[in-house]
């Protein structure tokens, strides 16, 4: 689009939003009951879903357990309706396993696998809506879930993006930022002590200008952090003093709930029932 | 035909159930729990920096020097002495591998089963080659665990006659942590029914057998058809322990059999729906609280 401009001269981005602030984050665990554990992230117009199995006995080929730790997995898939244009392959092709590959580093970085050898534990995660910033979505919807099985971990895992226009380094990049064809930056860390987990960037930028834009997407995978960190408090001890971080989209139709808490066992699906004719 | 539809809606919270229970400290993992080295770590903890940090969501528990933190929901973790209920995945040479909701295969081995008749004898390769015939792939089984290995693989045995494989009935897969531990796991519920409550979330819902077969040690599996009468119970019964799951209750005999004399007034299918689970829970929850105090 030409005369887009990405940040105005007031300092606001193409959606309102300042240079250093993050889209609304909406999250939820345990969505799904049948697997071990699982969650549901939207950022701004971003939605991912992960899935967790595990730890469980290595199925298929015996030979690749580990005797020392455990083997993680990770699948990345993105629905075909996902993108503005409908998608022709939703896993399987190039972006998926580089993507996975990456989210496995970034998980086996911080999973304590030591601790279940010879087992193996599998994420999945599916991006429904695709609005820039999707690692940082499915990294941060797979932590989640990896703390709904229970699965022990080092820390957090939350990730964001970053780019980097006219002189400022922009934080959360949406799809029209990141469209626009400047430099990516994708960030995951470990908050509580700060050490990177994946830092991908595959684009030019100056190196003086590096430190500026990793500080901007470190800051934001800490406020991330900040709203994850409830969301899980939420999810284990619901309580009038960890109040709901937001309301979800699957919103209560009462208008006298200013607030709404969720159960942590998921909303429920449309329920049919077909009741068979009395018999005469 | 009449037609029920429902929309999704916000559940209300468990509020009602949190104002009784005592402040828990609540961590996540990266959450320093303490910096005193003097505690010894258990689940659910790891050292760093000579500070002790939790690495699952879940609540601090504290015996004496020892800290760990017990996360919501986790796979059944093997203690000795625990009955399971568990599925044949595989048959090897002289073991069978067994699936129970843990972080590897339980391992039952052939000289920890009884053979037919409960003849007391070394295992020979006759028994190996029959083995097959005694457990296939797919078959449900309790047993209970004989031992531990260091990976936390469990050993099982069934060397009692209540032990064995499992004939007609209807499983259901709970959370682990969901079960009460208690001195008995097998109970003949008034109803009608018996129910194995297995220490690792499965739980096997049968019909009760008229008169105790002695010999045959549960080797033979019982396939005369079911009466509707023993299947309505076992299906309400089913449906009970659903809804005592859904608002996170403890599962032991007492309770399962109240829910399921406050759900008679109500079709065992309606049981599912929402409002109804509350219900009758509630009223459980009520009963059991009588019962205690």
């Amino acid at each position: 689009m030409a005369g887009l401009e990405l940040l105005s001269d007031q300092g606001y981005r193409v959606d309102g939003r300042r240079a250093g602030e993050l889209r609304k984050i909406q999250a939820r665990m345990g969505v799904f009951a049948q697997a071990d554990g699982s969650a549901y992230i939207e950022q701004g117009n971003t939605k991912a879903l992960a899935v967790v199995y595990g730890p469980h006995e290595i199925r298929g080929s015996r030979a690749r357990a580990l005797p020392d730790r455990a083997l993680v997995n990770c699948q990345y898939s993105s629905a075909t309706f996902s993108t503005g244009e409908r998608k022709r392959r939703p896993h399987g092709d190039r972006k998926s396993c580089e993507m996975g590959l990456q989210l496995r580093q970034t998980f086996e970085a911080a999973i304590l696998t030591q601790l279940h050898p010879r087992s193996q534990i599998d994420i999945y995660v599916q991006v429904l809506q695709a609005d820039g910033g999707t690692y940082a979505a499915c990294v941060n919807a797979a932590t989640l879930a990896v703390l709904d099985a229970g699965i022990p971990m080092r820390d957090f895992v939350c990730a964001c993006s970053a780019g980097f226009v006219d002189g400022t380094a922009l934080a959360d990049l949406s799809h029209v930022e990141e469209a626009a064809g400047g430099p990516q930056l994708a960030l995951a860390l470990l908050p509580a002590s700060g050490q990177i987990a994946l830092l991908e960037m595959d684009a030019r930028l100056h190196e003086d200008h590096l430190e500026q834009v990793l500080e901007a997407a470190a800051q934001a995978a800490q406020d991330v952090h900040i709203l994850l960190d409830r969301v899980v408090r939420q999810h284990i001890w619901p309580s009038p003093d960890y109040p709901l971080l937001q309301s979800g989209p699957w919103g209560c139709f009462s208008p006298n709930i200013p607030r709404v808490s969720w159960h942590r066992q998921g909303w429920y699906a449309p329920h049919f029932m077909l009741r068979t004719p009395q018999l005469q | 035909m009449a037609m029920e539809m429902r929309l999704p809606v916000a559940r209300k919270p468990l509020s009602e159930r949190l104002g009784r229970d005592t402040k828990k400290h609540l961590v996540v993992p990266g959450d320093t729990i303490t910096t005193d080295t003097g505690f010894m770590r258990g689940h659910g903890t790891y050292m760093g920096e000579e500070k002790l940090i939790a690495s699952v969501a879940g609540s601090v528990e504290r015996v004496n020097k020892l800290i760990c933190v017990k996360a919501l929901k986790t796979r059944y973790i093997g203690e000795v002495g625990d009955i399971v209920v568990g599925r044949i995945t595989e048959v090897q040479q002289k073991r069978w591998k067994v699936e129970t909701n843990s972080r590897l295969d339980s391992v039952l081995l052939l000289s920890s089963m009884n053979l037919p008749g409960g003849e007391l004898r070394r295992r020979s390769a006759e028994d190996e080659l029959a083995m097959r015939g005694f457990l296939q792939e797919g078959d449900l089984i309790s047993a209970e665990v004989q031992a531990v290995f260091s990976d936390g693989a469990v050993s099982l045995h069934t060397r009692s006659l209540k032990y064995g494989k499992l004939g007609q009935g209807v499983l259901v897969q709970v959370s682990p942590s969901l079960v009460k531990r208690q001195k008995t796991h097998f109970h003949d519920l008034p109803c009608g029914a018996s129910v194995i409550l297995g220490n690792n979330g499965f739980i096997w819902i049968y019909p009760t057998p008229e008169h105790k077969e002695e010999e045959a040690g549960g080797f033979a599996a019982n396939l005369e058809p079911v009466s509707l009468a023993d299947r309505e119970v076992i299906s309400r019964l089913r449906n009970c322990i659903v809804s005592l799951v859904t608002q996170r209750m403890m599962l032991y005999d007492t309770s399962i059999l109240y829910c399921y004399e406050a759900s008679l007034p109500h079709q065992i299918k309606d049981i599912l729906k929402p409002e109804i689970m509350e219900e009758i829970v509630m009223e459980t929850r009520q009963r059991l609280l009588e019962q205690e105090g």
